[in-house]
């Protein structure tokens, strides 16, 4: 191990590991609990709103007071769906960018893990705009968490995983202003592979989310 | 860990206390794993805009499948989970495994697998 590694070097620990990564990734596991929960309610409660807007069916009168489309815009999301995709994408890019630093072939732009992550917060901001609007439509629609079971649940579990991502967001532009300010090289891999894997979670979440709430009539 | 026989091509980085025991993938096959999940995703959404498809027994075990490889392919590869620790894997598998069996028991406990 060499000096820079040792001056930041984790105490020993009884498995060797580091406690930090140990830490996250028990953090993980007790999420996909909490997921776990807020999904299966979703599920438990679809299709049993007493009154409209519903997600994918049209709401005509006496459920509605007007006639109302099927309230979920599957193109923007789908559009949303891509850009946190591939906002995990340059996660790892950035990870790769920090662990390899000064390496060949990471000195040019496409090298640098300030690129990487401004990219990331940047596509995680995008989604997050994209869910606001959404948001917003489903309001002026007439879908508040007050309506009916869908709107309780749905904005929910898509409002729990906003926060989370509005968490990485600001979690992302701190380790940018850290490595703007001193920078970021490979004996301080290990935070932004603690960040990413929060990050990637957070991705993941949602692939189950794009699929059981918003593809499965 | 005495078993523990990979280091990291940049001596800067303590593998061991990251839990490594392999490299990581390449930024090829990060790219690659990118537009795996990219056309996973076009083919769900293709798939909900045929209505014969939606209509038939089908449509929802095939979304699920692919959301399944999705989720594993972004934490093998993504996440690492692939190349670190066993210590790791348990700690996402285990709660994993856990809020799965709770989410499938809340459905059949309030009739959703139940025809009507």
């Amino acid at each position: 191990m060499s000096s820079a590694v040792a001056s930041h070097a984790h105490p020993p620990t009884s498995t060797g590991l580091d406690h930090r990564k140990i830490a996250i990734w028990a953090f993980i596991g007790s999420e996909c609990m909490l997921f776990a929960s807020l999904i299966s309610t979703y599920l438990i409660y679809k299709g049993r709103s007493v009154v409209g807007p519903f997600p994918h069916e049209a709401c005509n009168p006496p459920l509605c007071a007007t006639p109302l489309k099927p309230i979920l815009n599957i193109p923007v999301t789908s559009v949303s769906t891509f850009v946190l995709l591939m906002s995990s994408l340059a996660m790892v890019l950035a990870l790769a960018a920090v662990e390899n630093k000064g390496k060949p072939g990471y000195e040019g732009i496409l090298g640098s893990s300030k690129l990487w992550l401004l990219m990331t917060a940047i596509l995680g901001a995008t989604f997050l705009g994209f869910q606001a609007y959404e948001f917003t439509s489903f309001v002026h629609e007439g879908l508040t968490i007050r309506t009916n079971l869908f709107g309780s649940s749905f904005f929910t579990l898509t409002g729990f995983h906003g926060a989370h991502v509005t968490a990485g967001v600001l979690w992302l532009l701190t380790l940018l202003a850290i490595d703007m300010k001193r920078g970021l090289g490979p004996k301080d891999a290990l935070l932004v592979d603690i960040s990413a894997l929060y990050w990637h979670f957070v991705d993941v979440v949602w692939i189950a989310i794009f699929t059981l709430v918003y593809l499965i009539k | 860990m005495a078993d523990h026989e990979f280091t990291h091509t940049n001596p800067d980085i303590d593998v061991h206390a990251m839990g490594e025991m392999h490299e990581h993938p390449t930024w090829k096959q990060y790219k690659w794993v990118a537009l795996i999940l990219t056309v996973i995703t076009i083919f769900e959404v293709w798939a909900y805009y045929i209505p014969s498809f939606v209509a038939s027994p089908l449509f929802v075990p095939t979304l699920l499948i692919m959301s399944a490889v999705k989720f594993a392919i972004v934490v093998l590869f993504y996440m690492h989970l692939r190349y670190d620790h066993k210590l790791f894997k348990a700690l996402f598998t285990g709660p994993l495994i856990i809020a799965m069996s709770t989410l499938i028991a809340l459905l059949f406990l309030f009739g959703k697998f139940v025809k009507r």
